[in-house]
């Protein structure tokens, strides 16, 4: 129905423009990984692996990287425990305010990665909110330190910005339940609690796997709640690539990691994206 | 009085627990927010417990600061560019999506919409390597005199965020009745009197929606900037800058200020898609986006 | 019982009684309740008020998982991740029936439908009559008291549909069991049922058998809803029953009156009878198969729908002629409002 020239007209700038600024930079940090830098910081074009041996067998690198992955195994594991009640009770309970409360979680997505993350900063800082309050109410009698600069405050920060992120899936795929079947089961003799694990779950798993994987790779990648609340022990993968950038001047090793981080977080994708059409039933 | 019969009326069941645990979870994501804005009052400073001394000192210092004046005038400006540049390239390529078939379809399609789901330093990094390269730095130097500047914190946004305004001129388009255009042109209109009458006044809703989630994003957005800034901050920037150097309530304004914005912002976005739609799964496509990696 | 949403009454002073073993067809138009007080007996809503009792047992108090009463649903409600026979043992395996039972009930109940050889497949790969019949296993394999079917012909088509009703009536007679049947058509409701339900903007307007229901209306709404029907406004003085410019003889007490005459009651140029007769002309005709059906307009304004096997063409003159004993009389039908 439509003529070439329209079709040409819409095609060729968006692909130009993502060809230039997309595809050629992912090109870029390929080619970057194999690379070198010279002593006297200029890179070196020699194309070979040692990146990627680095990457492997120094400790540094690839225990910084499991335990990035540990940490965004956690938030992942907590996102969907607090995130996955609230989708249900907002799909199948929340009657005429499902509306009103869907933007509510909707709204923190929106308010800046940055404020969030800073508020958390001033509540779990050793003269922090949350350390002033338990002295007051004489809980605590000296300031808790873990709760800053800590694993443990990023993965509290994390979970509380990717938490939303697995709601909406979940709710999606909840919302495409039809209700008719919850009152088929019903009528056959479950109660709600069979019907929910015989029949709500598993039609809800697809919306689950997307909302896990959005929370793990987002997390994984993250540079910044690290640098803020994260201090020596919470130190992610991202940190490292981004000194690489920085001080530690390597970009062809910096380029190997995130090339790494990205070969996992594809990888992810695809198999997400299969568990998701196995789940899928409609 | 009317008679009413509804085959669908809710079969709703009860749960104490259920709300107690979507109550909790509620205040755990607004509660920080909440102290953040709070403590923006507080006289003694960020911390400490209870808030005393409720003034509006830190505000009144925020509006004095001329550097965050310069870094908002600096967000701005990027983020108008930015929404330019994303809805210039995204529209089309929401078209060419449900239009069009061409070779590299399926790459095209998975690489516009990889940013919605890629951290923010993928992005970020490989933006920069490309502007590392001799003859694009050559390009940007003779532009504006620097490497990394705001104009390459543009067109990292710009780039980011295409995939949105992909995503949500595609829904857009999904719903568009294919008849109408087809009826255009059956009376004679040819196919550029038809995008601007019939295809473009049907896709309104999906532009402006866009155009004000791409607007947010920008203003609010760090990880890609991080890499790309040069002598001038935007706003997110600029307070990461202070936070590196030490808490100051002021931060706690602005934070504050930054919070009450886009909350407008996106309420005004959430009413407009619901016209658009009529249901409440607004922002579903863009969930869908991000998992049709 | 009632039933009252927010301002909205839906069901006003509804009481029925269902036999054991009967088809019991609730018709009536969209709007009229007759979903609503399904789901009533089924659980998904509750009365305003009244009580809903099964034998000795109370059931509106019990929430519909811990009833004896399975329904199948309108669009059939299958659960698209189970197979065809995962969907019929649900109820059994949620009841914890021993594995054994539960398969030899299940290949009983796919056996009832002819669906054995789709047992391995999942919902959205067998055909919309096919769906029906695993939706009426799934029910019927619990051996519930009460079989509840809310519209299930609904989207077939009609030869189908046909096809189903009889199967239905049939797998009715060979379980035993009471079947409730809601519907909007009234000639399916005809087919099927022992007894119908007529309800009417929240209110019944006849429950009665097939036969009766057609032959002996209750008010003028039952006789226009089922089958087609002339509606006469008389006055009745003194025994006599006058209809414009036709008279009879009824025994009916004086005042206005109204009366229900079918189509086929009404024959042309008959012979000699003790009938009323009329004068009239064709105005339209339509042809149905086996009969046809033409509105003659006679004198004072009267148009009268006659059901006949003659060809005939607009604009001709016939005679009409009718037996009082076919004019029923029917009470009003009250305004709802």
């Amino acid at each position: 129905m439509f003529s070439r020239g329209y079709k040409t007209l819409v095609t060729v700038p968006p692909l130009a423009w993502v060809s230039v600024f997309l595809l050629v930079p992912y090109l870029l940090m390929f080619c970057y990984s194999f690379w070198s830098v010279s002593p006297a910081q200029t890179i070196i074009h020699s194309w070979d692996l040692h990146n990627y041996k680095d990457l492997l067998e120094k400790p540094t690198y690839w225990e910084t990287l499991l335990r990035s992955m540990w940490i965004a195994a956690r938030v992942m594991l907590f996102s969907l425990l607090l995130g996955y009640p609230l989708a249900y009770y907002l799909s199948f309970h929340a009657g005429h305010r499902k509306h009103l409360l869907y933007q509510m979680v909707i709204i923190p997505l929106w308010v800046s990665y940055l404020v969030r993350a800073y508020a958390w900063k001033t509540i779990l800082g050793s003269d922090g909110v949350l350390n002033t309050l338990l002295r007051y109410v004489h809980l605590t009698s000296h300031p808790l330190d873990f709760l800053l600069y800590s694993p443990f405050a990023v993965v509290l920060t994390l979970t509380h910005i990717y938490t939303p992120f697995t709601i909406l899936p979940i709710y999606a795929s909840l919302e495409h339940i039809p209700r008719n079947l919850v009152e088929a089961s019903h009528d056959l003799g479950a109660t709600p609690v069979q019907t929910f694990w015989k029949v709500i779950f598993p039609l809800s798993i697809p919306g689950v796997v997307a909302g896990a994987t959005f929370a793990f790779v987002l997390s994984l990648g993250d540079f910044l709640a690290p640098l803020l609340l994260g201090g020596p022990s919470g130190i992610m993968i991202s940190n490292i690539v981004v000194s690489l950038f920085g001080a530690a001047y390597n970009w062809p090793l910096g380029a190997a990691i995130s090339l790494g981080m990205l070969a996992i977080v594809v990888s992810l994708l695809f198999l997400s994206e299969r568990l998701e059409k196995k789940w899928s039933f409609s | 009085m009317e008679l009413f019969v509804s085959s669908g009326s809710a079969y709703v069941t009860r749960s104490r627990w259920l709300r107690l645990h979507a109550a909790a979870v509620f205040a755990f994501l607004y509660l920080p927010i909440v102290v953040l804005i709070l403590y923006s009052f507080n006289g003694q400073g960020v911390g400490g417990f209870p808030p005393r001394n409720l003034t509006l000192d830190w505000y009144r210092v925020l509006f004095a600061d001329a550097a965050i004046w310069d870094a908002v005038s600096n967000s701005l400006q990027v983020a108008f560019a930015a929404m330019a540049i994303s809805l210039a390239f995204g529209i089309p390529a929401a078209l060419a999506l449900d239009r069009a078939q061409f070779p590299g379809k399926a790459l095209f399609r998975r690489l516009v919409l990889l940013p919605l789901i890629l951290p923010g330093i993928i992005t970020g990094l490989s933006l920069l390597m490309l502007f590392n390269v001799d003859i694009v730095s050559a390009i940007l130097k003779l532009v504006t005199g620097q490497q990394l500047s705001l104009l390459t914190i543009t067109l990292g946004h710009g780039t980011a965020l295409i995939s949105v305004a992909t995503t949500e001129v595609f829904a857009g388009l999904q719903k568009l009745d294919r008849a109408q255009e087809e009826a255009s042109l059956d009376l004679g209109a040819n196919y550029w009197q038809t995008f601007w009458r019939v295809t473009l006044p049907n896709l309104k809703l999906s532009i402006i929606g866009a155009a004000l989630l791409i607007f947010t994003l920008s203003m609010d957005e760090i990880a890609v900037s991080f890499f790309l800034f040069g002598r001038d901050n935007t706003l997110p920037l600029e307070i990461w800058g202070r936070l590196r150097r030490g808490i100051t309530p002021e931060i706690n304004a602005v934070s504050a200020i930054i919070f009450v914005f886009s909350l407008i912002t996106i309420v005004f976005w959430y009413r407009l898609r619901m016209r658009a739609e009529g249901s409440a799964e607004v922002g579903a496509e863009l969930i869908e986006a991000g998992t049709q990696h | 019982m009632a039933k009252t949403f927010g301002r909205n009454v839906v069901l006003r002073d509804v009481s029925l009684e269902i036999a054991e073993g009967e088809f019991l067809t609730i018709l009536g138009e969209s709007g009229s309740g007759k979903t609503t007080l399904l789901r009533i007996v089924a659980g998904f809503e509750s009365a305003t008020s009244g009580e809903l009792w099964m034998g000795s047992e109370r059931l509106d108090r019990l929430p519909p998982y811990r009833r004896r009463v399975n329904t199948v649903f309108q669009h059939y409600a299958l659960f698209p991740h189970l197979t065809v026979e995962e969907n019929v043992g649900y109820g059994l395996r949620v009841a914890r029936r021993p594995d054994a039972e539960i398969r030899q009930r299940v290949d009983e109940a796919l056996d009832k439908v002819k669906m054995t050889a789709h047992a391995q497949k999942k919902p959205s790969k067998i055909s919309g009559g096919q769906q029906q019949r695993v939706a009426l296993a799934r029910a019927l394999v619990n051996r519930p008291q009460l079989l509840l079917l809310d519209e299930p012909l609904s989207a077939l088509d009609a030869n189908l549909r046909r096809q189903m009703q009889v199967e239905l009536k049939s797998l009715q007679r060979e379980v035993g069991i009471a079947f409730v049947f809601v519907t909007h058509d009234q000639e399916e409701a005809m087919v099927m049922s022992d007894r119908i339900a007529l309800l009417r903007s929240g209110e019944l307007e006849q429950v009665a058998t097939p036969r009766e229901i057609y032959s002996r209306p209750a008010t003028a709404y039952v006789a226009q809803f089922i089958g087609h029907t002339n509606l006469l406004q008389g006055e009745v003085q003194s025994g006599v029953v006058r209809c414009g410019t036709l008279s009879w003889k009824a025994a009916l007490p004086d005042g206005p009156a109204l009366f229900s005459l079918r189509p086929e009651h009404v024959r042309l140029n008959g012979a000699g009878s003790a009938g009323v007769r009329m004068r009239g002309q064709i105005l339209t005709q339509a042809f149905h198969g086996a009969t046809e059906l033409i509105r003659v307009q006679c004198g004072d304004g009267l148009v009268l729908v006659v059901r006949t096997q003659s060809g005939l063409s607009p604009q001709e003159q016939v005679e009409l002629e009718f037996s009082p004993v076919d004019a029923i009389p029917v009470r009003e039908s009250a305004e709802r409002s």
